[in-house]
């Protein structure tokens, strides 16, 4: 796993600090081509992994990585799916199963379920689920795809309903078909790798919001740091600036200063923000310091 | 332990449903919902207990609180059977189609001292807290103007034929989401004393309005505009904005941050200068235990689960304040017909 991360909430409007800064965003990238220019500055700075939702949106790139092959001989996509807010409209507008419908690839395949009746209903659910993660990776044909998440809205609903058998089909899907290596976005890290680690899902990679201020790390900062510190698996920091609340330099000691931390994803507009974070990262990790998450506070 | 059951699989449904699971003081008993299909995918693989019948299940596990998450149209007669057995009742908004049941059961719940609260979580948003808190402080002064907006991507093509797209059952964009903002004003500044202007707009929609306009007009003279479209794909998903103006200045807020501006630095706030002051949603909002969509949406279930184990039937949002949003909305409707708009009874204008 690459330690620098290049993420997409820019790209689509997502800021959790403002509406207007989020909107002012999506209109720095109205076209596929603004996003790509973007893209290419992270690349040339040597960043090389773009870890992105299955928006619609990322299909267009998609698109342009295929044609534009040579340029891009070793960039990698670390998808994310499913894009939340699609699957939430959708159950909105059309029930459960009506979503379910509309995002399935045939025509039939959920009437096929459907019939198969109760009995089988866990060869069901595995089989409902990997046409749906099958569906999203679709955009993704042909590309290096070797980190496949499963997004905070879906981990966090199955993580609460107690759903834990999705994981491990989710985990077994991507390892097979995909040849990748799951991963699995959270706001609730503590519970889930108590979850992870009763399914035997070994060494699992785990993106959650980690951030010196602890904005959305349910279980507390301290149990943060404490999982981060003492369990076995494969962290990567989000929302590090929580969405520009923290100072940069400040927000990037604070994560670099945890030396079990494997990767970080950050998202920005411009080549020289990118290529400031890149260095601080670059800086501070090499510096690894002493411990300063307990003293500190 | 508070024994929660819960009622409706539909999309906030299994968003409660995961969010009360989680509740280090709750024991979620049962679900149930009439569809076989995603019962039964829970019921097998989460361990929980299923009933196709919301009666039997009152009758048979005997939980000490439910959570409602079913269509509107099923929440009276719902409400009802679990206030008659003593229980303490979570509901989805809309509360009650026909206001006059909403009030009288509002009334049942005070009058058993039951705890009763309705699904209107941006009560919960830490920023319309904060909000609220400055405009009772007095800090903006008297009260003059308000602009309440509810804008977001529900219908966005002609055709959709769900619950939602009818009237009769809970549907439209004044049910779905003009009663939040109606909601939030209540909340801040308090029930209007008469509406006027409004107008209910069809724009995609067969049956039911996808616009509503409306002016509210107060006994004291202040009076306040409210605007909501679900047919506004340019928010990605619903966004709620309240501005209030006062005679110290003028105060806005979403579910991100809240904007200050202030003429004069007011002895109340006096941590906020003169000008423009601006909090952000990582500074204002508390930690909760499980983070699902928002802290919200768990901050709603811990104020009811809290409320149950306290016995304090003075919900955040009761029975009788979500009643209220309904009287407005009945108000609204019956406006509108005077208005002259297009109505959801009318033929659209071509």
């Amino acid at each position: 796993m690459q330690r620098i991360l290049f993420g997409d909430n820019q790209f689509f409007g997502v800021n959790h600090m403002s509406e207007d800064k989020a909107r002012a965003q999506a209109m720095r990238f109205p076209s596929t081509a603004s996003v790509i220019e973007v893209l290419d500055a992270a690349y040339d700075e040597g960043i090389k992994v773009f870890m992105c939702t299955t928006h619609e949106r990322i299909g267009d790139i998609c698109d342009y990585m295929r044609a534009n092959a040579g340029r891009y001989a070793d960039f990698q996509f670390y998808p994310c799916m499913p894009y939340g807010v699609k699957y939430a409209n959708a159950v909105t507008e059309h029930g459960v199963l009506g979503a379910l419908k509309m995002f399935l690839p045939q025509e039939g395949a959920l009437g096929a379920i459907l019939k198969g009746g109760v009995s089988a209903a866990r060869r069901e659910v595995k089989g409902l689920a990997e046409l749906l993660i099958d569906a999203e990776m679709k955009m993704f044909e042909g590309l290096s795809t070797p980190v496949i998440f499963l997004q905070n809205l879906a981990t966090d609903l199955l993580l609460g309903l107690g759903f834990n058998e999705a994981f491990r089909v989710f985990a077994e899907h991507v390892r097979n078909r995909y040849q990748a290596e799951p991963g699995f976005i959270t706001m609730n890290l503590p519970r889930l790798l108590d979850v992870l680690e009763g399914l035997g899902i070994d060494n699992p990679i785990v993106c959650a919001s980690i951030n010196k201020i602890g904005f959305r790390m349910c279980g507390g900062i301290e149990a943060y740091e404490k999982a981060i510190a003492t369990r076995t698996f494969r962290p990567i920091a989000m929302s590090v600036l929580a969405s520009g609340a923290i100072a940069p330099r400040e927000a990037l000691e604070y994560v670099c200063g945890q030396s079990a931390i494997r990767s970080i994803v950050f998202g920005a507009s411009s080549r020289a923000n990118i290529r400031q974070t890149k260095q601080l990262i670059r800086e501070l990790s090499a510096r690894q310091s002493a411990p300063l998450r307990v003293a500190e506070r | 332990m508070t024994r929660v059951a819960l009622i409706g699989l539909g999309k906030m449904g299994l968003s409660h449903l995961a969010i009360v699971r989680t509740h280090p003081q709750v024991d979620l008993v049962a679900v149930c919902d009439p569809a076989a299909y995603v019962r039964e995918v829970l019921t097998k693989h989460t361990g929980l207990k299923g009933y196709a019948d919301y009666r039997r299940l009152l009758d048979e596990e005997e939980p000490d609180a439910v959570v409602i998450a079913t269509p509107s149209r099923f929440h009276a007669e719902m409400v009802q059977a679990a206030l008659e057995r003593d229980i303490h009742v979570y509901c989805e908004k809309p509360f009650c189609l026909d206001v006059a049941e909403g009030r009288r059961l509002a009334e049942l719940a005070e009058t058993k001292r039951l705890v009763s609260q309705v699904g209107y979580h941006y009560r919960f948003v830490a920023a319309f807290q904060e909000m609220k808190r400055l405009i009772d402080a007095g800090v903006l002064g008297r009260i003059h103007h308000f602009r309440a907006e509810a804008y977001g991507p529900v219908v966005l093509r002609a055709n959709g034929s769900t619950w939602r797209t009818r009237r009769t059952e809970g549907g439209g964009c004044l049910y779905d989401y003009a009663c939040h903002a109606i909601d939030l004003v209540h909340y801040l500044v308090g029930r209007p004393d008469a509406v006027g202007g409004t107008v209910l707009n069809r724009v995609l929609s067969r049956d039911v309005e996808d616009e509503v306009y409306s002016t509210f007009f107060y006994a004291d003279g202040k009076t306040g505009q409210l605007a909501a479209n679900w047919s506004d794909e340019s928010f990605r998903k619903m966004s709620v904005k309240v501005t209030v103006w006062g005679a110290n200045g003028r105060i806005c807020a979403d579910r991100q941050e809240l904007q200050l501006y202030l003429r004069e630095i007011a002895p109340q706030a006096p941590q906020f200068a003169a000008g423009w002051n601006v909090r952000n949603t990582t500074e204002l909002t508390k930690p909760v235990w499980f983070y699902l969509r928002g802290e919200e949406y768990s901050a709603q279930i811990d104020h009811f689960i809290q409320s149950v184990e306290q016995r304090n039937p003075h919900t955040l949002c009761t029975f009788r304040a979500a009643a209220e949003v309904d009287g407005v909305a009945a108000m609204m409707l019956k406006d509108a017909q005077n208005v002259g708009s297009i109505g959801a009874a009318r033929a659209p204008l071509h």
